[in-house]
């Protein structure tokens, strides 16, 4: 009996292997075989261009969380970096072979993918997707002077003291005192409830700077609650705090996940105050068996938006639903962005990829510090010499269904 | 007459292999690495393959020498990275010396898990059966909970404390940030440092156990009855084994957190604590050695298999069953049985 067991699990290891291997030469195939006829230079150049990247290519790597509870940000920016270097490499010129690794939201695994990363001879970084992983990259990629541009990591001490770290989102900071300036500004509320999840940095980066920020804008706040991890279904408690401080807007620093459970328990309890979110409640539309009408008149800051109609992001969109069938989210945008601003920054300084990283990152820090940026989460991006970049959010309200300007 | 003498010299053997394991695994990596053959993939995981083995082989006396489940070891290793890291930026301008620090720091980290350890030790080691499994279950729960509302900072008045919210600070900086955990560590552990704690924990760890207190602990896991009908007191045994268990841990998570430069209290959850029981178990519950080989193993081999990308952790679950079915293979243990003589008989022995 032992015996059988034992020889099935045998094979069943011996058959993962193989399914490994197998879908390790199958994925890179399609993409290989979309980018030489479009290059029209290499028709033949399919079959080995994973094991010898094409000649003058930079080494683009990144990690981020690609399996695990925050796969979908990983893969999503994965995803929207793939696009953009195969669009790339189908115009001719700066030619870019990117890899990323699984670092499962974690800083142990990603100094791990670091190093794989490393060792396979990255001489750009995309960093890390999430924002303590990246804390920990960072470090690394500052210590081994490899220029590194984070998609999504959105807390301070990514770039705080790294000349080298830039960032293509928000700090956590600038999010939430823009909210409340705008809420300040449009007059949307008065007496303002604040629900946040007191285990999350994100949540609470934000939340400290609005509440910082309100109280020099005069804003009042009349409830201030909190939920964690794995306490994150029922808000009754939390909803009925605010109800009956007579809150008239409520503020949700958080992802869409718990802030769809909100709105679906607010309404039960006949609780209809304005809603205000952030760049986490970005993919409330798209979320399976959520009822979107629920969401109606929810506002949020925003630096990309799916629904917009410039060429740019109507290009972009089109292409992530043919190849992935879903709708991009900001963490897509932001690493499409990255690849851009590269290419743009690379082709400026006249680099090539014979370059070694700390050569690249001398020219890259001259490059990003001075040069201005036009993407699909912003137009005339600069960056600051300590890495943070400058560009407008965008009020968005949800109206119909989509999102349409405030 | 000659086999009396190798009998006798088993536990001994066992010793000197395991000092050997890890002598000579430092000396060959050392050279190694001199000499450029070591990619960095496997150096960054150096220092935490350390805590690991540190982390394992001190799980490995609370539950194959003390007999009893300790779900919640992780938790230990959260207090002393906290503990440690708090220690060692607060003193960073005092002690200029970086191994100085580090090993204070760890000192420190050992002695605050220790406290806890105590804590917890105390009202449930008097209890018999399962109850530690659950009590240090909810202690990694509730070390996490605390440490995610926790907010410390330092300024010229000194070290300031507060629950729930940032302490209002004159000048000075933030240390722990509750969930946002702390930021900005000093890169103080070394894989040297690392060697130096794993050498401290066998050392510790296998002299308790041939010394007169370890037989106690052993002769109460085997028949508590019989150990307390002898006058062997139960508490002051069992709380000796865990306590130091705690404070080794706690050693190990300030060298793990000193590897990186920053750290959250949500590394250190339930998941952590399984993955070092796993590493115990693998290695054989008593086997020192093979606690440290397994947490090797196991470190090494997710990232091993990183070329299977998306079946990575499945390929790494059904390695981790088949060395499990291996293991415990009366034929393949047979097998190794006369490989080594005299060895299994000894194991079999500790390993009870």
């Amino acid at each position: 009996m032992k015996k059988v067991l034992c020889l099935l699990l045998a094979v069943l290891m011996a058959a993962g292997c193989f399914a490994g291997c197998a879908s390790k030469t199958d994925t890179p195939a399609p993409a290989d075989s979309a980018t030489p006829p479009a290059n029209n230079a290499t028709p033949d150049a399919a079959p080995d261009a994973d094991a010898a990247p094409a000649g003058g290519a930079f080494k683009l790597g990144g990690t981020g969380p690609l399996t695990g509870g925050a796969a979908i940000y990983g893969n999503a920016a994965k995803q929207g970096a793939e696009i953009a270097v195969e669009e790339i490499n189908a115009m001719g010129g700066i030619q870019f072979d990117l890899r990323y690794e699984d670092d499962v939201h974690d800083a142990e695994k990603a100094v791990n993918a670091y190093n794989t990363l490393k060792d396979w001879g990255m001489q750009i970084s995309l960093g890390s997707v999430t924002s303590k992983p990246c804390e920990a990259t960072s470090a690394e990629t500052f210590n081994d002077r490899i220029f590194s541009l984070t998609p999504s990591a959105s807390s301070t001490a990514v770039i705080e003291g790294k000349d080298n770290q830039f960032q293509m989102c928000f700090m956590d900071p600038n999010q939430g005192s823009a909210s409340a300036q705008y809420i300040a500004d449009q007059k949307l509320g008065s007496k303002i409830a604040i629900i946040y999840k007191n285990d999350d940095v994100y949540s609470v980066g934000i939340y400290e700077t609005f509440k910082t920020k309100s109280a020099e804008l005069g804003l009042e706040i009349v409830s201030e609650t909190t939920f964690a991890d794995g306490a994150d279904t029922d808000f009754s408690v939390q909803l009925t705090d605010a109800q009956k401080n007579g809150a008239d807007l409520l503020f949700l620093p958080m992802y869409y996940q718990p802030a769809s459970l909100i709105l679906a328990q607010a309404k039960a309890m006949d609780f209809t105050p304005k809603y205000f979110g952030v760049d986490g409640m970005d993919g409330i539309l798209t979320m399976e068996g959520f009822d979107a009408t629920l969401a109606e008149g929810v506002m949020l800051l925003t630096p990309f938006n799916a629904d917009a109609t410039d060429d740019k992001t109507v290009n972009f969109v089109t292409k992530y639903q043919e190849k992935y069938g879903e709708v991009p989210n900001q963490f897509a945008a932001d690493a499409y962005d990255c690849v851009y601003a590269y290419k743009q920054a690379l082709e400026a300084a006249n680099a090539d990829a014979g370059m070694d990283a700390a050569t690249l990152c001398d020219l890259m820090i001259s490059q990003f510090t001075s040069m201005t940026f036009d993407g699909i989460t912003g137009e005339a991006m600069t960056w600051g010499t300590d890495g943070a970049v400058t560009k407008s959010p965008k009020g968005m309200v949800i109206e119909n269904g989509g999102y349409a300007g405030m | 007459m000659k086999k009396s003498t190798l009998r006798l010299s088993a536990p001994a053997k066992n010793k000197i292999f395991t000092y050997g394991l890890v002598i000579a695994a430092y000396i060959i990596l050392r050279i190694l690495i001199s000499g450029g053959a070591v990619n960095a993939s496997l150096q960054g995981m150096l220092v935490p393959i350390c805590a690991y083995v540190v982390m394992a082989l001190s799980l490995n006396l609370t539950v194959g020498i003390l007999g009893e489940l300790s779900l919640g070891h992780a938790g230990f290793m959260s207090v002393g990275a906290f503990s440690g890291v708090v220690f060692a930026i607060a003193m960073q301008d005092a002690i200029p010396s970086a191994p100085l620090r580090l090993a204070l720091s760890m000192a420190v980290g050992a002695a605050f898990a220790a406290l806890a350890g105590v804590l917890v030790g105390i009202p449930v080691l008097r209890l018999k059966g399962d109850y530690l499994a659950i009590v240090t279950l909810a202690f990694g729960e509730i070390i996490k909970s605390l440490i995610n509302n926790m907010y410390i900072g330092i300024d010229d008045a000194g070290m300031h404390f507060k629950l729930l919210e940032a302490p209002a600070l004159t000048g000075g900086k933030m240390i722990i940030k509750g969930p946002m955990g702390i930021s900005s560590i000093a890169k103080l552990s070394s894989f040297t440092a690392g060697f130096i704690l794993v050498l401290i924990a066998l050392f510790v760890i296998l002299n308790l156990i041939q010394s007169r207190s370890g037989r106690a602990i052993m002769a109460l896991r085997d028949n508590r009855i019989a150990a307390e009908s002898v006058g062997i007191g139960v508490t002051k045994y069992k709380l000796m084994a865990f306590v130091t268990s705690a404070a080794l841990a706690g050693s190990a998570g300030t060298l793990y957190a000193m590897n990186y430069t920053t750290i959250v209290a949500n590394k250190f959850d339930f998941n952590t604590s399984i993955l070092i029981l796993v590493f115990v178990v693998l290695g054989g519950l008593g086997n020192m050695w093979g606690s440290i080989i397994a947490a090797t193993a196991l470190t090494i081999l997710p990232e091993a298999l990183r070329q299977f990308s998306d079946y990575r952790m499945l390929v790494y679950a059904i390695v981790l069953i088949l060395v499990m079915l291996a293991t415990n293979n009366p034929t393949i243990k047979g097998f190794f049985g006369k490989l080594f003589h005299k060895r299994p008989a000894g194991e079999e022995g500790a390993a009870q």
